[in-house]
């Protein structure tokens, strides 16, 4: 581990000897981090490696088999149904599929959360709900219904959503899927500002290293159900560890195998029985 | 929920179902007071169920009642008794079919839509996205479907009833010449209220709990898959089928 972690002190999230078993398959052995405060963290791995995995342990969706989970000094684990969701409340969660409700339009999605929690006067949650719709570009689009969208768009009201309640925790599981490359500057740059502006800690789950290091304070890089690195975005892109050069440089051999496990290649396709 | 669909063979696998459709309905009937919140959301699923099933409902009692008012007419005009066919008609559907063959189509037509809906709504993660927003599925989605199955059976039911015996009317009276007078008179000087149609009411209002029971549960713990809702779709009309009839035989037996 490099000399860069985090005082577990300032930490809003701290994980400790996370271990975590799904269908006989070990998706973390010991995993130990911390999430500090009013920073952005990034968490990056190879697909499959439990990333949002990890984040339904700290969301409280998915109990872990052992270890410890605490959120902004919470034990996420022996929270109560009332207590986890009090918690929630405080937490905006980007899903990896946008997960609008498809039964109402942009307006009333972003509103969603609004209207369950808050009993706002119906102007004020209009020009909240207008004020995140256009940060992320999509004012105009407040009366269209989800299945009228792009992917990129869905992913950005599904932002709007997420941050509609300037939570004290956003995790962004993979934002920059489908986005073109002036949506994508646009996210960036209203990740950094929520940050910067209100404080707020946000989790970052995603692939794209070019754009993560650009918002990033810390990665943590996951592989083989544990930490595999973790530091400043240009410190872990020069770093010299196998899974470092591997993971950054977009390499198919290294500690992370590219090919799924499988019998041998020749063998399958006949090639070494019809040489004999 | 995830707990709920563990596989086992097929006889214990059928076993921990029923279990967990049991465990399924305590957490509705907890969420039922923290649904009153979201009361227009069971307003807008009893016109979903409700009202949208009207017209199946209405044909269907249209016919079913026209069949039975000629069988009857039939066979008891062999006997002598062609007066009393109103009056069997009315037995009959009061009793046995009215609940039963609106709980069968209630099934088809509202049950479906609601495992299916439900069951895209986990495949497409819409149902966790509404625990991370810190609202209750169960009492958000689940517990009004629930209710506005409940509200609406007796109705669909009632409605069931009146449409089937108005078809018996028209094929005895203005068909085949039944006296109006005899038709309507035998009828009501033989139903009992409370025997014959509040029996029939509780029948229907025991189907509708079943039947929404079956659609919420089999879409609630659906895999999410497309095939994963195809077969829950399937599996809601075939166990709610099976278990209308069976409870019917049941609720005879207790209520005669």
């Amino acid at each position: 581990m490099p000399s860069s972690a985090p005082n577990r002190d300032d930490a809003l999230i701290t994980i400790s000897g996370l271990r975590t078993v799904l269908g006989g398959k070990t998706i973390f052995d010991g995993v130990d981090l911390a999430i500090p405060r009013g920073r952005i963290t990034a968490i990056m791995g190879p697909s499959g490696t439990g990333k949002t995995t990890l984040m339904r342990h700290v969301t409280g969706q998915l109990a872990p088999d052992a270890g410890t989970i605490t959120v902004d000094g919470q034990d996420v684990w022996r929270l109560n149904r009332e207590q986890l969701f009090a918690l929630r409340e405080r937490i905006g969660y980007l899903f990896q599929n946008s997960a609008l409700l498809t039964d109402f339009s942009v307006f009333e999605n972003v509103a969603f959360p609004l209207r369950q929690h808050l009993k706002l006067p119906e102007e004020l949650v209009r020009n909240i709900v207008l004020t995140k719709l256009q940060a992320v570009g999509l004012r105009g689009a407040a009366e269209l219904m989800p299945a009228e969208l792009s992917g990129g768009m869905m992913r950005r009201v599904a932002l709007a959503r997420a941050i509609v309640r300037d939570p004290m925790l956003i995790i962004y599981d993979e934002p920059f899927v489908g986005l073109d490359p002036i949506a994508l500057n646009q996210i960036l740059k209203l990740i950094r500002t929520l940050n910067q502006t209100l404080g707020i800690t946000s989790i970052l789950v995603a692939h794209e290293l070019a754009a993560v290091a650009q918002v990033a304070d810390s990665i943590y890089l996951i592989a083989a159900g544990k930490i595999a690195a973790h530091g400043a975005p240009q410190e872990l892109s020069r770093g010299e560890s196998a899974w470092t050069k591997q993971f950054f440089a977009g390499e198919a051999d290294g500690p992370v195998p590219f090919q799924y496990p499988a019998p041998d290649y020749a063998t399958q396709l006949g090639l070494r029985g019809a040489a004999r | 929920m995830n707990a709920l669909r563990v596989p086992l063979s097929p006889f214990t696998g059928g076993l921990a179902q029923i279990g967990a459709c049991g465990l399924f309905l305590l957490q509705i009937l907890r969420a039922v007071p923290r649904s009153l919140r979201y009361f227009r959301e069971t307003v807008r699923q009893v016109f979903f169920v409700g009202a949208m099933s009207l017209v199946i409902i209405m044909t269907c009692g249209l016919f079913v009642g026209a069949v039975l008012g000629l069988q009857l007419y039939d066979v008891l005009s062999r006997f002598g008794s062609a007066a009393m066919s109103g009056t069997v008609v009315a037995f009959a559907l009061y009793r046995e079919l009215g609940p039963v063959v609106t709980a069968l189509l209630f099934a088809g037509r509202a049950g479906t839509s609601i495992t299916a809906e439900i069951g895209l709504m986990r495949a497409t993660d819409q149902l966790d996205a509404m625990e991370m927003m810190a609202v209750d599925p169960i009492a958000y989605v689940v517990a009004p479907r629930f209710l506005a199955g409940l509200i609406a059976m007796p109705l669909l039911a009632c409605t069931f009833n009146a449409m089937a015996i108005l078809g018996a009317h028209m094929v005895c009276v203005s068909w085949l010449g039944l006296d109006n007078g005899t038709f309507w008179s035998n009828m009501t000087a033989s139903v009992d209220v409370w025997t014959d149609v509040v029996n029939g009411v509780w029948k229907s209002l025991a189907f509708g709990g079943v039947v929404t029971l079956i659609a919420t549960f089999q879409g609630y713990t659906t895999p999410p898959t497309s095939e994963g809702v195809a077969y829950a779709t399937t599996r809601t009309v075939v166990f709610s089928s099976i278990v209308t009839l069976a409870l019917d035989f049941v609720m005879t037996a207790f209520l005669m």
